[in-house]
């Protein structure tokens, strides 16, 4: 069911670029600095940069005049999360209540040339999902599934949580147009972003309407001795433990020998 | 200089975990206890999350264990029918405690447990331990020697059925009584993060008349074998044991016990009770503190599934 809601939902979106595509004809080219991101031990986060130029239409030979807005829309691998909530309980601070977001991108960033509200009209923002508080984010609602209002107190905690850890993020400057139809794009990726795919989603407008829309995607893997841990630990938890324990035995016995005083 | 550790997903300064390493080591080697009922509520309060701490601090305890039960088994003073009758009841703990563990960790009550035994036991232990030892510098001002009063003979534990002899320690008891410390003590080291010898070393002088000859040692085979066991089942039920946490809080541990050890023995013994205790009270109170005021942000977001 959900599925065929989230195919259904695809489908929406794509009409309108269909639509609109005759009316002002317009291609995007993008390149991204670097596909794959490694991320080792010291890594204290990258900015990855996009370029990109908009080109005319096949057919068409020149493009529109007037300016163009673009919005790129950063999305990282998927994970349900939790959101709780403290009260005070007869006298003491305990979780009472929690919702969960079920498969919402652990990174999203929202990176526009200024801000969206400008680009387009509050109903194309929120058909497109343009912006964080667009963004469907799906919540478990007992035997349901469903987006609630962009003032839901759960949904803002949960957003500016992750806003602080700086996995999510909306910048109105993080693209700029170097001419008239070249822009770049700089995307920042914290130190704890996740390992795996990062879907890049190009939009761009004219005069409040999206002319063309593209994607690419990156990659992001993490290497080094640290993640070899978090692996093992994720994977192979009875090897991961009886290793971890024969590394204290180890340890224990070592100082044993080496204070020993009898 | 900072390092990531994996599993609790965060960057540290290595000289913080190491120099806590240390000062619990020094403390553990100076008292000749494991340290956990010190490092766990330490570690949380620089921000490492509840869980993670629990689980990681296990591996830590058990080397530090490690060397202490090495060094019993060279002296002989380990009695290993008693201990063996110990873990049966330890490792069901461990796992009863684990199970209960996991639970809570599913439905988000695990930090208040953890916080309401930390406040409830460190109560305890600090009024008792401060108590002792005002009595103790009182009794050593007015000259007089330490009460050396020796245990009544019988109790109620002794009428218990299912009697053993356990020859070493020179004792014959019940073995219920044995089974359910070690379930206690297995039960609590796998939930709150401790060895659990600052509670299981009375309870064996006091309720199983154990010799103190052979307490210590015995204690550490019990200890030390649901540390081991803990670290495994934490490790597989919820994959949270930060092994990198756990090597430099090893090795800041036994490196700390040593100096401990040699600094323990020229100082006067009344008065590092007493401050052992004003630490562990004001420990306790800091958990209190945290759980009555109002936090600075009353939402938090813990991932449940990766995709």
């Amino acid at each position: 069911m959900m599925r065929r809601l989230a195919l259904l939902a695809t489908l929406m979106l794509a009409l309108p670029i269909i639509g609109t595509r005759p009316a002002n004809a317009a291609r995007l080219v993008v390149s991204l600095s670097n596909h794959r991101v490694e991320i080792t031990s010291n890594f204290t986060g990258a900015d990855l940069v996009l370029f990109g130029t908009i080109e005319p239409d096949k057919g068409a030979t020149t493009i529109r005049r007037g300016d163009y807005d673009l919005v790129v829309t950063v999305t990282g691998p998927r994970q349900d999360y939790r959101t709780r909530r403290k009260e005070r309980v007869a006298g003491i601070f305990v979780n009472t209540d929690s919702r969960e977001f079920v498969k919402v991108p652990s990174y999203l960033a929202v990176l526009s040339n200024r801000p969206v509200k400008d680009i387009a009209k509050p109903e194309t923002l929120r058909r497109l999902q343009i912006g964080l508080d667009n963004y469907i984010l799906t919540q478990r609602i007992g035997p349901d599934f469903a987006d609630t209002v962009p003032d839901d107190p759960f949904r803002v905690a949960f957003v500016r949580l992750k806003k602080d850890q700086k996995l999510y993020r909306q910048s109105p400057t993080a693209v700029t147009f170097l001419t008239r139809t070249v822009y770049r794009a700089e995307i920042p990726l914290p130190a704890d972003a996740r390992t795996g795919t990062y879907n890049i989603d190009v939009k761009l407008f004219a005069d409040g309407t999206m002319v063309a829309q593209t994607q690419t995607a990156l990659e992001v893997i993490k290497t080094g001795f640290e993640q070899y841990v978090a692996e093992g630990a994720a994977d192979y938890g009875l090897l991961y433990g009886v290793l971890t324990i024969l590394m204290a035995l180890s340890i224990g016995w070592i100082a044993s020998v080496m204070f020993r005083k009898d | 200089m900072q390092i990531y550790l994996p599993i609790a997903d965060m960057s540290v300064n290595i000289f913080l975990i190491l120099g806590l390493g240390l000062a619990v080591g020094f403390l553990s080697g100076m008292f000749g206890i494991g340290g956990g009922f010190l490092m766990t509520p330490l570690l949380i309060f620089i921000g490492v999350s509840p869980a993670v701490v629990v689980a990681s601090v296990s591996p830590q305890i058990a080397a530090s264990l490690f060397t202490g039960f090495l060094a019993h088994l060279r002296r002989g003073t380990i009695d290993f029918m008693l201990g063996g009758m110990l873990l049966v009841g330890g490792v069901a703990g461990t796992i009863f405690g684990t199970w209960v563990f996991t639970l809570l960790r599913s439905v988000d009550q695990l930090d208040l447990l953890i916080a309401l035994s930390y406040v409830t036991m460190l109560g305890i232990v600090g009024v008792l331990m401060v108590t002792e030892g005002l009595r103790a510098i009182n009794r050593a001002r007015r000259g007089g020697r330490a009460d050396l009063r020796r245990p009544g003979s019988h109790t109620w534990i002794h009428g218990l059925p299912l009697k053993m002899r356990f020859k070493r320690s020179r004792i014959y008891i019940s073995v219920i009584p044995v089974w359910v410390i070690g379930l206690i003590i297995g039960l609590l080291g796998s939930m709150l993060g401790i060895g659990g010898g600052f509670m299981l070393v009375p309870m064996l002088i006091y309720l199983l008349r154990v010799p103190t000859i052979t307490v210590i040692g015995t204690g550490m085979m019990l200890t030390l074998t649901t540390m081991v066991a803990a670290t495994v089942l934490h490790a597989v039920a919820n994959h949270l044991v930060d092994a990198v946490l756990a090597l430099v809080l090893m090795i800041g541990g036994v490196i700390g016990a040593q100096f401990g050890v040699r600094a323990g023995q020229n100082m006067r013994g009344e008065w590092l009770r007493l401050l052992l205790g004003v630490l562990v009270l004001l420990v306790g109170l800091r958990f209190a503190v945290s759980l009555v005021l109002t936090p600075a942000d009353p939402y938090s977001v813990r991932v449940v599934r990766t995709q």
